[in-house]
């Protein structure tokens, strides 16, 4: 046997390994820390442009009116405002007259539309005014509404220019974005519709597939025998947590249309087909949670005679709730943006009223987004990105409850 | 002298094995114990790791139940009524033989609801006057009731791990067992924690018949009346603690008592 | 006997033994030599006993000091135990055995001052040859842990036991026939006396061997009696 020399510790080759070994650590450093700025920066970009055009979605160019309503051709009787007066009194024509006098020529092309509607409300509010001028904000066309924020026609960029110096522009806060449904006019579409839509549709998908989710994690953890047979059920539901969207859609589609003839393009068909989509998540999730229940609590409950029902459901069930609940929202959140399924099952209609119950016609927020992004007028643009902010905030509301409910429900052992 | 030694017999027994074998799947963890523990012994279990003695005291309350693999034979009885039988219902045959754990195990409820939660599923309490007696008796009892009855409605899990070890105890005393089981209930805590719940189990002899499983030999001599030794699955030798320690029977039990094991 | 899976605790036992044996060695020398010294009327020799005796305290004292650092520190159990608590036990004995011992060297310039001769004495050496393999098979006893020993070390208690019977009978006649050698013959007497002890003590040790080696105490026995009445 050959005797070892000691170790010299401070040998060259010993000084080089060490040194070796730092830069080794240095290296691997620097590369995650790149990887973590080249990500950064990426969700920064998307931040920025995000917010960059879909603020401007939430706000619109206003034109401050000057109504000389004794002046003007209306004929209305300040005793008797009715709805029906005011519907017959033909404010469209009268507002395109009075908006003549104001801006000139070409104010047909200043106002948008529909801002008649802002003069009968003012009426409405208060039928004094009939007797006097009055200054009444009114919205402006897109056309217009898009040259004071960025980018319009030469000749808009003019009339901006103009109507500048005689200082009746302004900007408000549109909260018609938020409170209108989709429309044909950029400046009159709103989120709410698709955003209830959303709302309808996530509350049928929790509905449906929290009780199965948990009751199959329960009874696949706490129940099902060890066998090939409940071996198969675990592949499966880890596979069904990977299948593509599209094909959940397309099974909605065959399945809750076709053969149950379910109303098209309902909350109803589409929470039920997201609920498909979301139940292995949740399935999947739970039964980390449950498993993540430390045993001895188990055996501590068992061994004062708790039965096991009373073990699942007093016991397991509470400290695994945190995790499930995570779980589930994660699910959910993965719902909510989800489109190719919905558009399987008829989602993508244009849908102008907000939807009144699951079996009414509605849309979602990642569909509305999809349909904006697909229109023709430039007003879109910024609609688009303002709803992809709004649908952001949701994503980023059930991220936080989730954080909060973990919290909350966190207990230690 | 060795056979009336390994078969010491009880009078009375509270609880009493014969022939018992455990079967993990095809492998046998327990080869063919009897054995009777009285009410008024603590009775000890040592032995080496992996010797059975863990398994058989979890076959005196049917925890083994929950292990799907695990098959037992034999006979196993409680004041004379097979424990086994179709006709024992296996909740309530936890409730009357209790059990401690190895690692302090309180449920993350309060002080309070720990002691509570016993009686309150088996029905024992008739009120919340009744409650709070028994959750008192049972805290003092358990030793506990000073440190604890100014903030009952703490967390259980914030105590002390002598203290949660020692809630664990009042847990089971809170339903009122006939015997408790105590799966090496000492090997968490420090020396004073261990003093402590050692004094306990002093306390509540005669009380309840006791069997504790312990690895530290020397908790054994200090807390038993009866010690046996389980070695590979087999009773090697039950009998008085004291001659135990002091005389024993069997050449496997003198050379684990006084170290030249392996 | 296998090993402890501690090794310093088997070294310790040993140490133990090594220092009971060199003991045990040490108090049956000095039983020796007390009855050469008393037989040859060796004044020196009996001094050197005198002085030996010194060693076997110190022995006792390390061996007491032993026992508590291993029960203190290895908590010894069963056989183990018993060992220990043995030993500690022994050395007491035989340190008692040691100032016996040394009583009989004391002795010997008292008795030496006359020249007449005291034919009892020629009854001593053989009734401390006894007395002293009993002490030597004893520990010898100990050391192998042989109860089969310590019982024979027992049963020859009896020996020592008639001895003394015959030795005093012997002196008493002997003082009565020369009533000048009483004060010898009573210093005799309790050199006789001292053996005997010896031999109990002997006795003891080899029961408490007997408890080490097999965890049983003897029945309790007939003793034999120190003095039996003159018929």
């Amino acid at each position: 046997m050959s005797t070892r020399n000691p170790t010299d510790w401070k040998s060259e080759a010993m000084r080089k390994r060490i040194a070796g070994r730092y830069a080794a650590e240095r290296r691997f450093k620097f590369a995650g820390l790149f990887a973590v700025v080249l990500s950064a920066s990426f969700l920064a970009f998307l931040l920025v442009t995000m917010m960059g055009n879909g603020l401007r979605g939430f706000t619109r160019t206003e034109i401050a009116l000057k109504v000389d309503f004794p002046a003007s051709p209306l004929l209305l009787d300040p005793k008797a405002i009715t709805d029906e007066a005011l519907a017959n009194a033909n404010l469209p024509m009268v507002t395109g007259t009075v908006a003549k006098t104001a801006l000139g020529d070409k104010a047909d092309a200043l106002l948008s539309p529909t801002a008649w509607i802002n003069i009968r409300d003012a009426i409405k509010a208060d039928p004094t005014i009939l007797s006097r001028t009055a200054t009444i904000s009114v919205p402006a066309s897109t056309g217009l509404d898009l040259a004071a924020k960025s980018k319009g026609s030469p000749e808009m960029e003019a009339e901006v220019a103009r109507l500048k110096q005689q200082g009746v522009l302004s900007t408000g806060f549109n909260f018609g974005f938020l409170t209108a449904s989709d429309g044909t006019d950029p400046t009159q579409v709103g989120i709410w519709g698709a955003f209830k839509g959303s709302l309808l549709t996530m509350l049928v998908t929790l509905i449906l597939s929290f009780p199965v989710g948990v009751a199959t994690a329960l009874y696949l953890e706490e129940y099902a025998r060890k066998n090939w047979w409940t071996d198969i059920i675990e592949v499966s539901i880890n596979n069904l947590a990977a299948v593509p969207s599209i094909i959940f859609g397309l099974l909605g589609l065959s399945i809750f249309l076709n053969l149950a003839h379910l109303p098209r393009s309902a909350a109803l068909v589409g929470g039920m087909t997201l609920a498909l989509m979301t139940m292995p998540v949740i399935v999947i999730a739970g039964r980390n949670a449950i498993k993540s229940v430390p045993p001895s609590i188990r055996d501590a409950a068992l061994g004062i005679g708790a039965s096991p029902v009373q073990v699942v459901f007093q016991h397991v069930l509470p400290l695994a709730l945190p995790g499930i609940l995570t779980g589930t929202i994660i699910g959910m959140a993965r719902a909510l943006g989800e489109t190719a399924p919905l558009l399987m099952i008829g989602m993508r209609a244009f849908i102008a009223t907000p939807p009144g119950g699951i079996t009414d016609p509605a849309t979602v927020l990642p569909v509305q987004i999809f349909l904006w992004s697909d229109e023709v007028s430039k007003g879109f643009v910024e609609k688009t990105s303002a709803a992809i902010i709004v649908l952001l905030a949701f994503l980023l509301a059930m991220n936080g409850l989730a954080i909060y409910l973990r919290n909350k429900f966190e207990t230690r052992w | 002298m060795t056979q009336e030694q390994t078969n010491l017999t009880i009078d009375n027994p509270k609880m009493s094995a014969r022939d018992v074998k455990v079967f993990y799947g095809e492998k046998q963890a327990i080869k063919g114990v009897s054995i009777d523990v009285g009410m008024d012994h603590v009775t000890a279990f040592i032995g080496p790791s992996g010797c059975g003695k863990s398994t058989f005291l979890r076959t005196l309350n049917r925890m083994n139940d929950t292990v799907a693999s695990a098959r037992v034979e034999g006979e196993i009885t409680l004041d004379g009524e097979n424990i086994y039988a179709p006709s024992m219902d296996v909740v309530q045959l936890r409730a009357r033989v209790g059990m401690v754990f190895q690692k302090p195990n309180p449920f993350p409820k309060s002080i309070y609801e720990n002691i509570a939660y016993g009686p309150r599923i088996h029905g024992l309490a008739a009120g919340k006057a009744d409650m709070d007696v028994i959750v008192e008796k049972s805290l003092r009892r358990a030793g506990l009731w000073d440190e604890v009855k100014d903030r009952l409605h703490d967390s259980g899990t914030a105590l002390s791990g002598g203290q949660q070890q020692r809630l664990c105890i009042g847990r089971a005393i809170a339903v009122e067992p006939e015997v408790i089981l105590m799966d090496e209930p000492c090997s968490a805590l420090d020396p004073i924690a261990t003093a402590k719940i050692e004094e306990l189990i002093h306390e509540l002899r005669g009380r309840y018949a006791i069997v504790i499983v312990t690895h530290n030999m020397q908790q054994a001599a200090r807390v038993s009346q009866r010690t046996a030794f389980f070695h590979l699955g087999d009773l090697v030798e039950y009998g008085v603690t004291s001659d135990i320690f002091t005389n024993p029977r069997q050449e496997r039990t003198k050379d684990y008592i006084t170290g030249r094991y392996g | 006997m296998a090993e402890h899976t501690i090794k310093a605790f088997d070294e310790e036992i040993d140490r133990l033994r090594g220092l009971i044996a060199e003991m045990g060695g040490r108090a049956e020398a000095a039983i020796e030599n007390a009855m050469l010294a008393l037989q040859r009327q060796d004044k020196k020799l009996a001094a050197e006993v005198v002085a030996d005796d010194k060693r076997i305290d110190a022995i006792e004292a390390e061996v007491e000091k032993l026992v508590i650092q291993v029960i203190a520190l290895r908590a010894p159990m069963a056989n183990d135990l018993r060992d220990v608590i043995a030993a500690l036990k022994i050395v007491s004995v035989v340190e008692r055995i040691g100032d016996y011992a040394k009583n009989i060297a004391k002795r010997v310039p008292l008795i030496a001052t006359n020249k007449r001769t005291l034919e009892p004495i020629a009854l001593l050496p053989s009734m401390g040859q006894v007395a002293g393999e009993m002490v030597h098979d004893a520990l010898n006893a100990f050391a192998a842990r042989d109860a089969d020993l310590a019982l024979a070390v027992i049963e020859r208690d009896t020996v020592v036991d008639d001895f003394y019977n015959s030795v005093f009978r012997t002196l008493v006649t002997f003082m009565v026939e020369n009533p000048k050698t009483i004060s010898e013959c009573a210093h005799l007497l309790f050199v006789a006396k001292n053996i005997e002890r010896i031999g109990d003590h002997a006795t003891n040790v080899a029961e408490m061997v007997y408890y080490a080696a097999t965890g049983q105490t003897l029945p309790e026995r007939e003793r034999g009696a120190d003095i039996q009445p003159e018929d």
